[in-house]
């Protein structure tokens, strides 16, 4: 059985894995997965990375991780925390930016290098599109959220901030 | 090879730094002056509390310490190795953003070093302190700025909110009697007196923009002792509250 198991099945799996801040996400859209590995005789080992530090969700995200792959390859899962790596926004891939605007949260931009106070100002506003927007606060109600209100729709708007 | 001693001493310090920070800010939960202030300094106490833990975690991954939870609920005052800057009451929103301004600069030039650390946990774990961090110094310079500007009593506030802690923040930088030489040495970390000059180089073009004084350092003396276990009457009743939920039952499983 396991040895029918390829890396992709396991990765498509993944997919169905929401991050339960943010819905729409799943661990894969969000480059919270880090490695993937079969051996056979064992059980199939996922490496994952909270993307801030202190994320409370990460227990409940491992135990999401283990639970929705094991139902859908019916194989035993075990899942780690990758020391060796860091998560940072730029990990998030383009359909999942795009994915994180349609659901009301501008995405993080592009960082080329470290990120700089001034990347933070004029983030489109994900409702109206207009670059006419100021940051309220570099917190928001989640850790990896920020504030910004647009002076064009009148709105007030968050944002998942970058990550170096 | 550096001692388990010498990592241990630091490392405590650093943590205990972070979780003592982390509960001062979590005071201001439900009383920030606004909406945004009061997610500000929660968010910052849950960054903080989660940087404790990751140090806790290394502690006992690395260097055969106890169990994390355990370690910071359990231990008498006398263990811990926080600095009196973090210990004080927060006082006003002057004294608490003060505080904030400078305690988390001094953060930023540790954790920056601590990149190059020969002791690898640090290399790992400082690179996502430290951009987790650029949010901290972000949000305390902009109130910095904002607040000395915006009226003479503001700036009046802030300006002595800086003479009454700038002292304690260079208490921060207490070295080591028995290990501090070993961990330079070894390239652990550039040692206290550097990251102290670091830490000032950081602070004062935000203070000259903000047109408030840096008292004379050299008529300033750092307010020494926590490092040691030496704490002022504000630390023993933040841990009693601190521990009160865990201290009910400590076998509990959460």
């Amino acid at each position: 059985m396991l040895a029918t198991i390829t890396r992709e099945d396991v990765y498509h799996a993944l997919e169905q894995v929401m991050d339960p801040e943010i819905p729409v996400l799943s661990v894969i859209d969000l480059g919270m997965i880090t490695g993937v590995e079969i051996t056979e005789g064992q059980p199939v080992l996922v490496r994952m990375i909270p993307t801030f530090a202190a994320c409370p969700a990460v227990s409940y995200i491992k135990d999401n991780i283990r639970t929705v792959v094991e139902k859908a390859l019916g194989i035993a899962v075990t899942v780690e925390i990758d020391k060796q790596v860091h998560w940072e926004s730029n990990r998030m891939t383009a359909a999942a930016k795009e994915k994180l605007k349609n659901f009301g949260i501008a995405p993080p931009p592009v960082l080329e290098g470290d990120v700089r106070p001034e990347i933070m100002l004029n983030t489109p506003c994900p409702h109206c599109g207009s670059e006419h927007t100021y940051l309220r606060s570099p917190f928001g109600s989640t850790l990896c959220r920020a504030i910004h209100y647009c002076k064009s729709c009148g709105q007030v708007f968050e944002q998942f901030k970058p990550l170096e | 090879m550096i001692s388990n001693a010498a990592l241990t001493d630091l490392i405590i310090k650093m943590a205990d730094d972070e979780l003592i920070q982390g509960h001062r800010n979590s005071e201001w939960t439900g009383l920030g002056p606004v909406m945004e202030e009061d997610i500000a300094f929660s968010s910052m106490a849950q960054d903080k509390i989660g940087h404790a833990w990751a140090l806790y975690r290394i502690l006992h991954e690395n260097l055969g310490g106890e169990d994390p939870d355990r370690f910071a609920f359990m231990r008498p005052e006398k263990d811990f190795r926080c600095s009196h800057l973090v210990e004080m009451p927060n006082g006003g929103y002057d004294f608490s953003l003060m505080r904030h301004f400078l305690f988390d600069h001094a953060e930023t030039v540790r954790y920056e070093s601590l990149q190059d650390s020969s002791f690898e946990p640090f290399q790992l774990l400082s690179k996502k302190i430290k951009g987790e961090l650029k949010y901290h110094t972000l949000h305390a310079n902009a109130f910095i700025m904002q607040l000395s500007k915006a009226s003479e009593e503001g700036y009046a506030r802030m300006q002595t909110a800086l003479n009454d802690t700038i002292a304690l923040a260079a208490g921060v930088f207490e070295p080591s009697a028995a290990h501090e030489e070993a961990l330079m040495a070894e390239k652990v970390y550039p040692g206290e007196k550097e990251l102290y000059h670091r830490w000032l180089d950081r602070i004062y073009p935000v203070l000259v923009k903000a047109s408030l004084n840096l008292p004379d350092m050299n008529t300033i003396t750092p307010v020494y002792g926590g490092r040691q276990g030496f704490h002022t009457t504000h630390l023993a009743p933040l841990l009693k509250e601190m521990g009160e939920v865990f201290n009910l039952d400590t076998e509990a499983s959460w």
